[in-house]
């Protein structure tokens, strides 16, 4: 060495090259690993990039207008002046839930029914079919349906369906409207009807709750900020809400973003478990490496020389692998819009993204080096005396403080990379320490399971099953690894098969007994006895018959909602002011409240004495609200103060009218209000029965069954779902190429094994007995560890988050356990062939 | 004569199961310029540890060991590399061949240690003279015992050390190879004059060199000078 100091970086790299020669096919497949997780964070990343150019593109066709006003009151004669005042084209939508009959089926079901009129929308297109229905529509008393309740009900363009007291002709199919997502109609069908036959299906009638939405497309180019400084706080004044093109893209970014910021925190728990699978491999390379790194100690190399040829070698390959991840997230991304189809309000295009791909690489050349450095740190340590004898005795974790700054640094990067995702601390120290729980926990469980195995090791079984368990234990095994990453996949996959069924039980459970499971709401006190009439003579039980005033809330303690704007130190919401509540009056409790603080008055003797209301307690702690406040109320112009009297704590989980505000009686009488009916009909044609009957007779009366909420919410799991099965399918995969990876590397062991067993007259087929036994007790170990965090999860989950009782769905889990076994079975099968099948000697001689 | 190496008072002991083990004790020994230099003795005499600490590939727990004037007892690790590369050849019994480069780029590495340009033809020649110019290209795995010994030998020349060490450098091979080998390492030890320390079970080997230090549990049970050299 001419300089002691140098390292002589060109040699460096020559040896690494030269060395990775015979490995090369060995180091692909090490980061064959990390493939997955890179694929699947360039495609996050490039649907994430093509989504914003998309938004940018097709921004105004969000809105499908450039300004948009909306209500949930009628506007005042001073706001429908300003609106003319703006010029331009101008529409009007009505919008509201109703209930629609289909006359060939009868088939009845709630929606959203939006009346339009005007030209809107101004950008885009009422994506309809035939395509020309979204304008046609408007010329007749016809409307357009939603295509999946056109499929659910079996109805036809052409085909009459009943909105209110009008039949209308169904125009065209509904496939999309400015805006709208797959999830969005999901939980709320659309059907639109004109405007101008909106008055003749009753469904206007003073009290109806209905959101009224102007759109306006101006000729002219406007300066949209100078235009909403100057009519914004006149509507703000008047609780209206606005919505220019920019302030729709920036919300729609917003939630796009935590979409694939989500859906990137997922990818990345994928990568995280490609790089511990690569670490692993390393750790088994490095110690096959130990007399190479020798003799070059031996010839001269200095140890940090030694260090870098594996790093360099490690790093170059890991931005192989990281290219090729980045192509295969390129093509993956065109998969991406497809699976994410019923969550995104705009086309895409599948455009490359460098930006994309440059943050893939990035990212992978980083996490294979800093996992990589994790086994690669122990080569310091390998003293030249292992070419004399072999004496590798790396120096305890606990004692080498490098390898403590590397795992400084591992945890370092896992924050940082998660805070770049969340934007905030909390977020990102509380996503950063799950992962590294949930990671612990596995290896623990692993560690336990293996313990036990070996603790009560059944000595009493046959051969070939004692060897296939055994084999779990070789030397440099890579047991661990794979139980953790292939655990986590199927805790993954459990943890959904069981949020899904906590939310159908707790829906379910909410039904359960003698309580209601049916809600019909918007009743007007003219039909409030004759719908009870129809109940009695369909023979169901009413349990309750509740009035509801809307009502808005003026003052808090003589804090109005302009003293609010101007005080930023009030701990009060905006939206208390700006919301319509929903009350009711009663002088009891229901069986779903109890009162927390303060005393329950039931009744007072008129509307000039004191008004003590009750108020559900997190709402009033929310808005710094106490016992003894006052609170005035403007019901349809009739200010009605009030004192804060007593808290309740409210059961939300049951199908029961639960209220933020109870009124005593002797109030609210005379306001105008409407009715919620609340029975039970347990059977399923009785109650499609009863609702037709309702839908015919009272048609402006909606009504919510329980079969409604759990077929939206089975719908809406299976959206959520199937995008998180998807992506945690990268993690499973991933697994599984540990797996493959894994086997490959012991390669060499296993050959040596089976030559033993075949000279010592094992027939091929016994051998492939214990192969597939061996992979069999590997993935039941696996997908146990895998259930068993899952089912810890999914009962803190319905313990603290959904608040009800979990049963394990012990039968998906045991599919999900035998579909695990049979794969690492199938794939250790497959690429122990070669072991197996070729003459030993032979594949030895290659070996060597 | 020159000194080259000189082992004063060197004992080594492992740490062993929580208990001191005394592999070497007391050793005192000095080898002239040119030398050659047979170590033997039974299994766990500590021929073997002996060979380590006086190249420079362990360290003694007390004593000295000076290699060509340097004391390699205050040398770290990487100083002791340096020592190795620019002084030191060695021969395995076990060859030592990195078996990811071929025999051409095995000769070449020490010489590209010290960042030499150049030493190609320097290694092919080198290659000849062991009679493997035309396996310069294969892999040592393609190379039979005999072969890759020769390419080992090739390699501890390729940097002209003042001494080499051998340990056992014929135990892999059968008798035939074996001598041919032997010749093949006398030969262009006596072209070099480089020093030559041999550790071997083997007393004919042995007593091909000029003199014999015999081991027994650690300790010099005899040093003494053979009648003739016979190659």
């Amino acid at each position: 060495m001419n300089d002691p100091r140098s390292l002589n970086f060109p040699w460096l790299l020559k040896m690494a090259w030269r060395d990775s020669r015979r490995n090369r096919s060995r180091l692909i497949l090490f980061v064959s690993s990390i493939i997955l997780g890179i694929a699947a964070m360039v495609a996050i990343y490039s649907l994430g990039d093509n989504m914003r150019q998309a938004l940018d593109k097709e921004a105004a066709a969000l809105l499908g207008a450039d300004l948009e006003i909306s209500s949930n009151k009628q506007v005042s004669a001073g706001i429908r002046k300003l609106a003319d005042s703006l010029g331009g084209s101008r529409s009007e939508e009505h919008s509201f839930t109703s209930m629609i009959y289909f006359k060939k089926d009868s088939g009845t079901r709630l929606v959203q029914v939006r009346a339009l009129s005007g030209e809107f929308p101004y950008y885009g297109n009422l994506e309809t079919i035939p395509a020309n229905a979204g304008r046609l529509f408007r010329k007749g008393q016809q409307a357009l349906v939603d295509q999946t309740l056109m499929l659910q009900y079996d109805a036809e363009v052409g085909d009459s369906v009943k909105v209110g007291n009008s039949a209308f002709v169904i125009a065209g199919r509904l496939i999309s409207a400015p805006g709208q997502t797959g999830l969005s109609s999901t939980l709320a069908p659309i059907v639109y009807i004109p405007l101008q036959y909106l008055e003749q299906t009753g469904l206007s009638q003073k009290g109806s709750r209905i959101n009224y939405t102007f759109y306006f497309r101006f000729e002219r180019p406007q300066n949209m900020d100078d235009l909403i400084k100057k009519i914004g706080p006149q509507l703000e004044a008047e609780g209206l809400n606005y919505d220019t093109v920019e302030s729709q893209k920036e919300d729609t970014s917003r939630s796009l973003e935590d979409l694939t910021e989500f859906l990137a925190l997922i990818s990345f728990i994928a990568l995280l478990l490609g790089c511990i699978g690569v670490a692993s491999a390393i750790h088994v390379y490095v110690r096959e490496k130990i007399s190479a790194i020798a003799i070059l100690r031996c010839l001269g190399a200095k140890s940090s020389q030694a260090f870098l040829i594996y790093l360099l070698q490690i790093v170059l390959i890991g931005l192989v692998g990281s290219v090729i991840g980045a192509i295969a997230g390129t093509i993956l991304q065109q998969l991406l819009p497809l699976v994410l189809k019923d969550f995104l309000p705009v086309a895409i295009t599948t455009g490359l993204s460098w930006k994309a791909i440059g943050q893939g690489i990035l990212l992978g050349v980083v996490i294979s080096f800093l996992f990589a450095l994790l086994p690669l740190i122990t080569i310091r340590n390998i003293s030249p005396l292992n070419t004399l004898r072999l004496a590798f005795q790396p120096r305890r974790m606990f004692k080498d403080p490098v390898k403590w700054l590397v795992y400084a640094a591992i945890l370092l990067f896992i924050f940082g990379f998660s805070y770049g995702q969340l934007n905030s601390w909390q977020q990102a120290v509380f996503f950063s320490l799950g992962l590294i729980i949930a990671f612990v926990i596995l290896a623990a469980i692993s560690a336990l399971l293996m313990w036990a195995v070996r603790r009560f090791f059944p000595w009493s079984w046959s051969y070939l099953w004692r060897q296939g368990l055994a084999n779990l234990f070789r030397p440099n095994n890579q047991t661990t690894i794979l139980i953790v990453a292939i655990g986590l996949g199927t805790a993954f996959i459990c943890t959904i098969f069981s949020i899904r069924s906590i939310l159908l039980n707790r829906v379910n459970l909410s039904a359960s007994g003698n309580t209601s499971n049916t809600v019909l709401f918007d009743i007007q006190p003219a039909q409030k006895d004759k719908l009870l009439a129809l109940a009695k003579q369909q023979g169901l039980p009413v349990h309750g018959m509740v009035p509801i005033v809307n009502m808005r809330l003026e003052q808090v303690n003589n804090i109005t909602a302009e003293t609010l704007q101007k005080d930023s130190t009030l701990n009060i919401r905006k939206w208390v002011f700006s919301r319509e509540y929903r009350v009711t009056f009663r002088d009891t409790l229901t069986a779903s409240e109890k009162i927390t603080k303060g005393k329950w008055t039931g009744r007072v003797a008129g509307p000039s004495h004191t008004v003590f209301i009750s108020l559900e307690e997190p709402f009033a702690k929310r808005n710094d609200i106490d016992i003894g406040d006052t609170m005035t109320f403007n019901v349809q112009g009739v200010i009605i103060p009030t004192i804060v009297g007593s808290f309740r704590a409210v059961d939300f989980n049951r199908i029961e009218t639960n209220f933020l505000v109870v009124f005593p009686i002797g109030v609210l009488e005379d306001a105008p209000q409407f009715h919620v009916l609340l029975t039970r009909i347990d059977d399923k044609e009785a109650s499609a029965r009863f609702q037709q009957l309702v839908v015919r007779q009272f048609p402006n009366v909606s009504i919510i069954d329980l079969s409604l909420v759990l077929s939206v919410l089975n719908n809406l799991m299976e959206k959520i779902g199937f995008v998180i099965r998807f992506m945690a399918g990268f993690s499973m995969v991933t697994g599984l190429v540990v797996l493959i990876a894994s086997v490959l590397i012991s390669k060499y062991q296993r050959i040596r094994e089976s030559v033993i067993l075949r000279t010592l007259g094992a027939s091929r087929k016994q051998i492939y007995y214990i192969t597939a036994l061996e992979f069999f007790f590997l993935g039941a170990l696996a997908a146990t560890t895998g259930i068993i965090l899952s089912l810890g999860i999914s009962s803190l989950l319905a313990t603290f988050v959904f608040k009800t009782a979990f049963t394990p769905q012990w039968l998906s889990m045991f599919a999900v356990l035998i579909a695990i076994c049979m794969l690492t079975v199938l794939i250790g099968i497959i690429n122990s062939r070669t072991v197996v099948r070729r003459p030993p000697l032979e594949i030895l001689r290659e070996e060597v | 004569m020159q000194i080259i190496l000189d082992i004063q008072h060197v004992s080594k002991t492992y740490l062993s199961a929580g208990r001191s083990l005394t592999v070497l004790e007391d050793i005192n020994f000095s080898v002239e310029v040119g030398a050659t230099l047979s170590i033997v003795g039974p299994s766990g005499s500590g021929k073997t540890t002996l060979l380590g600490l006086a190249a420079g590939l362990d360290r003694s727990s007390s004593g000295s060991v000076e290699l060509n004037g340097i004391k390699l007892d205050d040398l770290d690790e990487d100083q002791r590399a340096q020592v190795r590369n620019h002084h030191v050849g060695f021969i395995f019994q076990n060859f030592q061949l990195l078996p990811t480069l071929t025999a051409l780029e095995n000769v070449m590495v020490p010489l590209e240690l010290r960042g030499k340009k150049n030493i190609k033809p320097g290694a092919m020649d080198l290659l000849q003279k062991v009679g493997l110019a035309d396996r310069g290209h294969h892999y040592p795995a393609q190379l039979s015992g005999g072969e890759q010994q020769r390419v080992s030998m090739a390699r501890a020349f390729s940097t002209r050390p003042q001494i080499l060490f051998a340990d056992e450098p014929t135990g892999n091979l059968d008798a035939e190879t074996s001598g041919n080998i032997i010749e093949l390492m006398f030969n262009l030890n006596n072209e070099a004059g480089t020093t030559l320390i041999l550790v071997t079970h083997d007393f004919e080997l042995a007593n091909k060199t000029g003199r014999i230090i015999k081991l027994k549990g650690g300790k010099i049970i005899s040093d003494e000078g053979t009648k003739e050299i016979k190659i």
